[in-house]
């Protein structure tokens, strides 16, 4: 987490073969957020779009560590349909579900990073939402998924904000304080070339046509925001987003009581947490200002939300 | 890289015997090794009890970061799940104890965790068990139904399979709640080899300080923890299940200097003297456990043949202790292989086990065909 390793090396450092070598030998040690990770791969389609998305991140060389989690994947070929590899991913030497297609591997090592943070990060609460920075301000997007979270949080950390999370709003329970878990942003079907159209700049990864939720693409997340992870912020703004084809432009300030059914329900552990999460939930909305969004122009929400940041919270 | 000079297998045996007898062992081994040693416990389940230990023996802020958040986490799984025990076995206790009066038996985690034994502490509790008289069993169904329990296996030959050949009705859950509550008219399946009186537990039971609910006595309650292992599961990863063994017994031991004495007899008296041989073997061979020499010598009286015992010795380690996560071993997968042979053998008539592996093979190689394969849950739900 904030063990300070000196001196700190991204992972472009260690340059294309010596990354190809860790991610298929003894495991490439990265730092996404406040979690240490041990990757393997035995995939060769991954590894140059890897080494593309997670050049940028700290390296965490040297095997003597303890890491928050180990992640696999390992090619299955079913002998003799050698052309229908799958990829299973392996969580401490077991199989958390059932083999996809070889080409899904990246969004296999993806969702799967996502499934085990959801399954044992206890200590956080863990809001299933976006969230972007400014000023040392948080704007926390929570949504359900096909809201369009990912695609406005994407366009909104090509336009100044810090990225944050586009999945993972990490809530520190005893301080209230938002973390940073700045990760690649998986962008879906029509939002791909949403985005490319609206941030030329961005950097992407390879398509990946006909997974579970359609053609998937990874957005890298800036350089500036994957260095500046270790810096949490309060959370300002609470803005729940919903994308809707040729909507009016609404965006209305919610009852505070409102908004706390709304982040209580979105959360992924509220539960487990019990009464920390109730109380952290509670000092969110009480901290924060609440609305409600619904947009169709990405442009015009952009607008919006860059407004909010520079009235510094005062309502609108 | 660092040679590896330690097999993989010892490497995680002195791992998790290190954490589970000696938890403050945490703080003084390499980062590696506590790496390590955290998979190793998740795996086996036992990393509530020791974040419960390390955390009572304030040490938890004295590891790495890393294995403090886990740590952390692993003790907000272990209140969550206490707390949602409690409460299915509170609502479960104000629907069975209405009249007409039964006894209910409270039995494994529950039961630990009632009588506040030393093994309930960190313990992530899964489902409720409860042990009944077979004749209680139907109203005892008939009234959590009628309160909102609905059964989870509905298919008939579940049904079936459950309701004649085995210990248990088909698990109830309630509509509103997540933990499956399995009612029990025995500890061992109606068709295994091993025929303890069910009746005779259920009577010799205790009452619990301050619940309607019963627990089985000290020595049946260890002595079922014994044949819950050897006799009701494949051994597969179950080192938590050896390690509540080992804490009964050092507790009951500790407060009760008779208990050894009649231990013994009772297994006899219950028909589980083969359970609490093994039992006692691989608690003192693998976790240390303090058996006086008589019991173990009187022990030999429930000894399987010299060469089933040899066999048991080499298959039950490789089963109890998961592999090294990053180094699988086929003479584990092939050790639990047989073991997952035997828990079926054991468990059944030949003829019996045949016609439910043939009709289990059918039914999923049909489902397979009609349903396509499972999807992953990449990006979690809320309920994840």
């Amino acid at each position: 987490m904030t063990a300070s390793d000196t001196p700190t090396r991204a992972v472009a450092d260690l340059g294309a073969v010596e990354f190809a070598a860790r991610l298929g030998g003894e495991g490439l040690g990265v730092r996404l957020g406040p979690f240490d990770a041990k990757l393997r791969s035995d995939v060769a389609e991954i590894v140059a779009p890897l080494y593309h998305l997670y050049r940028d991140y700290t390296l965490l060389d040297g095997d003597d560590r303890v890491f928050n989690l180990h992640l696999g994947l390992v090619t299955v070929r079913k002998w003799p349909r050698l052309a229908n590899a799958k990829v299973r991913l392996i969580v401490d030497g077991r199989a958390p579900h059932d083999d996809l297609p070889v080409g899904q591997a990246l969004a296999v090592l993806e969702w799967g990073l996502n499934l085990v943070i959801a399954l044992r990060a206890h200590s956080w609460l863990m809001l299933h939402s976006a969230a972007v920075e400014r000023d040392n301000g948080v704007l926390l997007l929570p949504a359900w998924p096909g809201s369009g979270k990912t695609t406005l949080c994407t366009a909104l950390v090509h336009r100044g904000w810090r990225l944050f999370s586009d999945e993972f709003g990490l809530i520190r329970p005893s301080s209230g304080e938002a973390f940073p878990i700045p990760r690649p942003m998986p962008l879906k079907n029509e939002s791909i070339d949403v985005i490319r159209a609206f941030a030329p700049d961005a950097e992407l990864g390879p398509t990946i046509p006909n997974t579970r939720k359609g053609t998937i693409a990874h957005v890298k997340p800036p350089t500036a925001s994957i260095r500046a992870a270790d810096r949490s912020a309060p959370v300002r703004w609470i803005v729940f987003p919903r994308w809707s084809a040729g909507a009016d432009l609404v965006f209305d300030e919610m009852a505070k009581i409102d908004a706390f059914m709304m982040l209580a329900t979105n959360a992924f552990n509220y539960e487990m947490l019990g009464e920390s999460a109730f109380t952290t939930v509670r000092g969110l909305v009480g901290n924060a200002q609440c609305f409600r969004l619904v947009y169709s122009d990405l442009d015009r929400a952009i607008e919006l939300l860059n407004g909010l940041a520079a009235h510094d919270g005062e309502p609108t | 890289m660092a040679s590896r000079p330690e097999r993989s297998s010892a490497l995680v045996r002195r791992l998790l015997t290190a954490v589970v007898r000696a938890p403050e062992a945490a703080t003084t081994l390499s980062a590696s090794e506590l790496d390590l040693a955290l998979r190793l416990a998740r795996r086996v389940r036992l990393l509530g009890r020791l974040a419960d230990r390390l955390n009572r023996a304030h040490l938890i802020d004295a590891l790495p970061d890393a294995a403090r958040e886990q740590l952390a986490s692993a003790l907000v799984v272990v209140h969550a799940r206490l707390r949602v025990t409690q409460w299915e076995l509170d609502r479960l206790a104000r629907v069975l104890r209405e009249p007409p009066q039964m006894r209910v038996v409270a039995l494994k985690g529950c039961a630990y965790l009632l009588a506040k034994l030393p093994n309930a502490a960190g313990r992530v509790f899964a489902d409720v068990d409860l042990l009944f008289h077979e004749r209680d069993l139907e109203e005892a169904e008939r009234r959590l139904v009628a309160r909102g329990w609905h059964g989870t296996k509905l298919e008939p030959y579940d049904q079936q399979y459950y309701r004649v050949w085995t210990h248990e009705l088909p698990p109830l859950v309630h509509a509103e709640r997540e933990v499956e509550a399995d009612l029990h008219h025995n500890i061992v399946p109606r068709t295994g080899r091993l025929k303890p009186p069910g009746a005779r537990l259920l009577e010799d039971a205790q009452p619990i300080a301050g619940e309607s609910l019963y627990r089985l006595g000290d020595r049946d309650l260890v002595l079922h923890a014994m044949t819950h292992l050897m006799f009701d599961s494949d051994m597969a990863d179950c080192l938590r299940d050896l390690v509540d063994i080992d804490d009964l017994l050092r507790h009951f031991t500790a407060a009760d200097p008779a208990f050894w004495a009649a231990l013994w007899a009772r297994a006899r008296e219950l028909d589980l003297a083969r359970p609490a041989f093994y039992g006692l073997r691989y608690a003192t061979s693998l976790l240390g456990t303090p058996v006086p020499d008589t019991v173990l010598r009187r022990s030999r009286e429930g000894a399987p043949p010299p060469p089933i015992v040899w066999l048991m010795d080499r298959l039950v380690p490789r089963a109890l202790f998961p592999v090294h996560p990053d180094a699988p071993s086929h003479a584990a997968t092939f050790a639990r292989f047989l073991l997952y042979l035997r828990s079926l053998w054991i468990r059944m008539p030949p003829l019996l086990l045949a016609r439910h592996l043939i009709y289990k093979f059918y039914v999923r190689r049909i489902r397979r065909v009609a349903r396509p394969p499972q999807s992953p849950r990449g990006a979690p739900g809320p309920k994840a």
